[in-house]
């Protein structure tokens, strides 16, 4: 295919204003007169609210309201931001009498300034019957002590969960007779992992404000990926009718799922409703850290058995993980763990992928780049790394011996069949790229430093079977301009560039000539929402639907003033013209104008929407250099490799640069991200001075290629890259310290006091 | 959250001395602010030195001084600082955060607070530094840093003795720019040696045996595990106390040989 | 109190809160490029210049800058899209919300460091932290910005 600007390197259409400092996000767009909201959260991780004493606070000059569980609707929602019916269960109200971790929402203050509001929040007396909190969860399912009893809990449908039993969710999936299967194996791997509650840690922290417009209606602005999603759920826990709320998403700084969950919107929105007035809350890091969402953290047990020959002939994985407070995004993210990592190695063997999730008192969990699918990642890439060993066989032989196939349907991935993958290229073009021959195991460096090699291979989807869907306007404007409308939200990845260009392709035309705007829900077509790797894949191909629509509607009202039959008319981005004489033509400006004066007017503007049945998956090879200092047990990244398969490439530095991230989040995960929590339920990594992420000088300069497959599902051959690139750094790191020191470190982070530690072992 | 009632540019320390001393458990003398914000001090007079000249290098009377608003950024850049001590003073500081911060935080500020985690008065405190108060006078750091923080005196300047002595720095961090898990300074002047060890994570100490060992020509082995068996370790949220022991052996070790070979190299 | 602080070459006198940091004084005045990231100074997001050396304006009292000159992006616009260009042509700006921050950094580094090494280079910057990009694409455009050195053709300090 002869492309223009698909599979071009066409920069970022916001980055201009991006790096010129302009004020595009929702807090440089506050109203002046806004009220400034703040919310007094439970010190405690298990409490239940005796009383609240808030008279002599309510007198603080300046304060405008301030609310209590008395004073919210009582209904029952989840902050998922997931396709109605959501899969989460409904447990949350705004406030509630039972506070169920540190940092839940006790008490929302609004006033005039952060002064006064800072003042009325020191003055509000509390009472608290403490509750024992369950915070290790591994303790936590059937422990007396029961995070969610409340009566009114509901789920839409059966996710397996028992509230009493703190069990959120439950289930199994699987495919042959693992037991027997394992029996018969030559050599079977037997290993628990374990992962962190990682901070999704983007830039800017949550916040919203909101509005009462004329007519009354609910106007919030804020930093979303799920601005439809908002407006439903805003909408329920308020109590109000739908079409009296509006979401409006302007540039977002970063979100990774964090903002996936709705976090900051419904304080100033209820406080707006309650006062009338404008009200804006902005997230310190600190409540960003510990009261809003995480990674869910995990326990995944693997076992995985093999012939002599490498031949895999069963997995069996189960998987605990801790939804902390609340059910968001429970149930789904624990599916991935399994059904984005066994389908690799269960072309010829039997599998059984069995969960649980439970509740505990700690901050709840929901979307974070990779949801699921990297916990589980780090155990079975890490438990295919120690079955090599005790094959005696190289790593990456023992994957190309086991890989799916293009044109087999994979059991363990909903029995969706493969049609595209270039994943065995990936891994040899990683190998070369990393020097596996030359550096595999290891390298000594000096008397005390050694260099390991090691790797992993992973899979994503591209948005959710039978689930996400996108719509897509275009319109021609009366200057022969279009406007491109999507609902998909631009959180920095630069979606609103690469579906412009794949209309750019589509209309034949420059990049200039097409506008895409952010979201709001008045005025954007229906999306999901950017998650679950989407946004290319799905809306994707609802912008080729529509633009090839409008191409047909440019052309027939072409030949139509052209006097000719419309199967003699082409369009070819500048003209519509006579086939049969190219002469005969007219040019799309004289065209747009007159479609819109005078008699014979038709305003052309085509919609169309998209949702896929299968979710085609994006793969990865991830190749790490580690250099261990045997002495002190530090380790550092000296080379990463990541070769990726994500289809057609629509954007080549935008894909490689989403690349580059999710690599380098990864090693955070893998060296530094480490929440953890005091014996009391206090979070004691919630700053940037104590929980660290990468900063430049940790990383060495990542390396990004590409194979690029042809998916005849996806828009152009394309399938996702946002998360499938987040994977594989935590089990290919802890390969490379296991080659560089013999020491297998099995939980998450991979500090150099396990290693060194491990190595006295 | 803090506050601040008045804030002041004293004109002389004498006047700075004065407002602090109306009401020593409200007023506060300003650093390089940046960990005010961290606090919860309801600050009545903010006193800001920034005006009263402590901002000089200078070596005079055989000794360096380091006036209390020097920024950490200085300590890297300043050529009478970068010049002297092998750079020690320069390279301990130059993990910290990044150079905005350092831009910012001031010896002052980090020496007045004997924080665990401060990489400075680790290598201070191998330099046998002492520090200059207004109304206590010149005192060894050693004795300031074993003295509990009483918010009652000025800190004007560190001042070191410009003896020509070489020194190393070693240390190692979660992230590049993190706070040390452990730090170690070393110096050596004539055959005589000083340790210390910071962020045990308690403040830093002179690891004496180790410098003993030095000293006899024990060599750096045996300083190394000397450092680990004198010195008490503690356990938070970045290491655990036998971890930090370990370090510490190691880390004494390599700063001696470095130390070494550089007086060998000359 | 009352400070003058002379902003991108324009004077403020105003009242200020004894208690306001630079970063929100920059902020009430207009200047948002400059961005709040984290509560600890860990973060560089809100980098700003005071007397040309960059510093972090939120822990920076607006109290301190009395008397002095503070520069914003806003206030070396052109010298910074220069750079942002090297930044868009890798795609590396990504959410856009470290930029200003890093580009201050960036432009006070060209000025203060001489033909710096890829290591000082990477150190100077280290307390810009960017949570998208992995910092590569920014090396890309430091790269190629301080080889082509286009300051010199435009006329900048």
């Amino acid at each position: 295919m002869n492309l223009n600007y698909v599979n071009q390197a066409v920069p970022k259409l916001d980055g201009a204003a991006l790096t010129g400092g302009k004020g595009v996000y929702t807090e440089d767009m506050v109203p002046r007169d806004c009220l400034v909201v703040q919310v007094l959260r439970s010190p405690h991780a298990f409490a239940r609210i005796k009383s609240i004493r808030k008279d002599a606070a309510s007198r603080v000059a300046g304060i405008s309201c301030i609310l209590t569980w008395e004073d919210v609707p009582q209904i029952r929602y989840t902050l998922a931001g997931q396709s109605y019916p959501e899969p989460s269960p409904y447990d949350r109200y705004i406030l509630e009498r039972t506070v169920r971790y540190v940092g839940d929402p006790v008490a929302i203050v609004a006033g005039r300034d952060k002064d006064c509001v800072a003042k009325a929040m020191r003055m509000i007396q509390v009472k608290y019957e403490l509750l024992d909190p369950v915070l290790d969860f591994e303790q936590a399912l059937d422990n007396p002590s029961v995070v969610h009893s409340e009566e009114d809990y509901f789920r839409h449908f059966d996710i397996g969960g028992d509230p009493k039993r703190n069990l959120v969710a439950s289930g199994c999936d699987s495919d042959g007779d693992v037991e027997a299967a394992l029996a018969a194996c030559d050599v079977v791997v037997d290993q628990t992992y374990y992962t962190k509650a990682n901070a999704q840690a983007m830039m800017e922290t949550f916040r919203t404000y909101t509005y009462l417009d004329h007519n009354r209606r609910l106007n919030v602005v804020t930093s979303t990926q799920v601005p439809f999603h908002c407006r439903r759920t805003i909408a329920r826990a308020l109590g109000l009718p739908k079409n009296m709320v509006r979401v409006v998403k302007p540039r977002i700084g970063g979100g990774f799922g964090a903002k996936q969950t709705l976090v900051s919107e419904l304080f100033p929105a209820l406080v707006t409703l309650r006062t009338g007035k404008p009200a804006k809350i902005v997230y310190t890091r600190k409540e960003s850290f510990q009261a809003s969402n995480s990674r869910h953290q995990m326990r995944v047990h693997v076992k995985v058995g093999a012939m002599r020959d490498g031949t895999i002939k069963a997995v069996d994985m189960q998987a605990l993980s801790n939804a902390g407070a609340y059910g968001e995004h429970a149930s789904t993210t624990i599916g991935l763990v399994g059904h984005k990592s066994i389908p690799l190695y269960a072309r010829q063997a039997a599998f059984r992928f069995s969960w649980e999730v439970v509740y505990t008192n700690t901050m709840a969990a929901g979307a974070f780049r990779g949801y699921g699918a990297t916990q589980g990642c780090f155990a079975m890439e890490s438990a295919i790394n120690e079955l090599a060993v005790k094959l005696n066989m190289d790593p990456a032989q023992l994957r190309l011996k086991n890989l799916p196939q293009v044109g087999e349907h994979m059991a363990a991935y909903y029995n969706e069949p493969l049609t595209s993958s270039k994943l065995p290229e990936c891994i040899q073009r990683g190998m070369e790229m990393i020097g596996w021959e030359q550096n595999y195991p290891c390298v000594r460096v000096d008397d005390h430093r050694v260099r390991g090699v090691g790797m992993a291979i992973t899979m994503q989807g591209s948005g959710i079977s039978g689930v996400d869907t996108a719509s897509v306007t275009v319109k021609l404007n009366d200057d022969g301009y279009y406007t491109l409308m999507i609902g998909a939200t631009d959180m920095g990845t630069g979606c609103d560039t690469i579906l412009a260009q794949m209309a750019a392709e589509i209309l034949n035309c420059p990049m200039e000539r097409i506008t895409v705007d952010g979201v709001d829900t008045d005025h954007s077509p229906f999306d999901t929402g950017s998650y679950a790797s989407s946004t290319t894949y799905v809306t994707g191909a609802a912008v080729v639907k529509a633009c090839t629509q409008l191409n047909e509607q440019i052309a027939a009202e072409g030949a139509r003033r052209l006097n000719i039959h419309p199967e003699r008319a082409e369009f070819d981005g500048d003209n519509v013209y006579d086939r049969t004489n190219p002469e005969h033509c007219i040019t799309l400006d004289q065209l747009a104008q007159s479609l819109v004066v005078g008699e014979g007017t038709q305003w052309l503007t085509a919609t169309a929407s998209h949702c896929s049945p299968t979710s085609p998956p994006p793969f990865m090879a991830g190749f790490a250099q580690v250099e261990v200092d045997l002495e002190t047990g530090e380790a550092k990244v000296v080379d990463y490799v990541g070769v990726v398969d994500c289809g057609t490439v629509v954007n080549k530095n935008l894909a490689r640069v989403q690349a580059e991230g999710g690599i380098a989040q990864g090693i955070g995960m893998a060296l530094l991200e480490d929440i953890n929590y005091d014996p009391k339920g206090q979070m004691v990594n919630s700053t940037f001075m104590t929980y660290k992420i990468p900063c430049r000088t940790d990383l060495p300069e990542i390396r990004v290629d590409f194979e690029e497959s042809y998916e005849p599902n996806g828009p152009f051959g394309a399938k996702s890259i946002g998360e499938v690139v987040i994977n594989t750094p935590s089990p290919a790191i802890a390969h490379a310290i296991y080659n560089a020191t013999g020491v297998r470190v099995r939980s998450l982070p991979i500090t150099a006091e396990k290693i060194l530690m491990g190595r006295e072992e | 959250m803090y506050t601040i009632k008045s804030y002041v540019f004293p004109e002389s320390l004498e006047e700075a001395d004065e407002l602090l001393h109306r009401d020593c458990r409200n007023n506060a003398v300003l650093g390089g602010c940046c960990w005010l914000k961290l606090g919860r001090r309801r600050i009545r007079w903010a006193i800001d030195l920034t005006r009263l000249g402590l901002d000089q290098i200078e070596v005079k009377d055989g000794f360096l001084e380091l006036g209390a608003c020097i920024t950490l950024r200085q300590l890297e850049t300043h050529p009478a600082v970068t010049a002297r001590f092998d750079g020690l003073l320069g390279e301990s500081v130059s993990h910290i955060v990044g150079v905005p911060f350092r831009n910012c935080a001031t010896v002052g500020g980090s020496v007045f607070s004997r924080f665990g985690f401060s990489d400075l008065t680790c290598a201070l405190l191998a330099l046998d530094a002492s520090v200059v108060l207004y109304r206590g006078g010149e005192v060894p750091l050693a004795e300031f840093m074993a003295s509990p923080i009483a918010f009652d005196d000025i800190l004007l300047k560190v001042r070191i003795k410009d003896d020509g002595r070489r020194a190393a720095y070693q240390s190692v961090r979660r992230s590049a720019t993190d706070f040390p898990t452990l730090a170690v300074a070393v110096s050596c002047l004539d055959g005589r040696w000083k340790v210390s060890v910071g962020a045990r994570p308690g403040r830093a100490v002179q690891a004496e045996e180790a410098a003993r060992c030095l000293n006899d020509g024990r060599g750096p082995e045996a300083a190394g595990v000397a450092a680990g068996a004198e010195l008490t370790f503690g356990t938070d949220l970045r290491a655990g106390a036998d971890y930090r022991k370990k370090l510490a052996a190691v880390l004494v070790r390599r700063a001696a040989q470095t130390c070494i070979e550089r007086e060998n190299k000359g | 109190m009352k400070v003058k602080i002379t902003v991108n070459g324009m004077l403020y006198n105003k009242h200020i809160p004894n208690d306001m940091m630079l970063l929100e004084f920059l902020r009430k005045y207009g200047y948002v490029s400059v961005k709040r990231g984290c509560d600890t100074s860990n973060c560089g997001l809100c980098t700003v210049w005071v007397e040309g050396k960059p510093v972090l304006s939120c822990s920076y009292p607006a109290a301190r800058a009395d008397g002095k000159n503070v520069t914003t992006l806003e206030g070396v616009k052109d010298e910074a899209a220069s750079f942002g260009r090297y930044m868009t042509a890798q795609g590396v700006e990504q959410c856009g919300y470290c930029s200003p921050g890093f580009i201050m950094a960036a432009l006070a580094m060209r000025r203060e460091l001489t033909n710096p090494t890829e290591e000082e280079v990477a150190h100077y910057l280290a307390g810009n932290l960017c949570r998208c990009s992995g910092y590569a694409g920014q090396t890309r455009a430091l790269r190629a910005w301080l080889h082509d050195k286009p300051w010199e053709k435009e006329g900048q300090v």
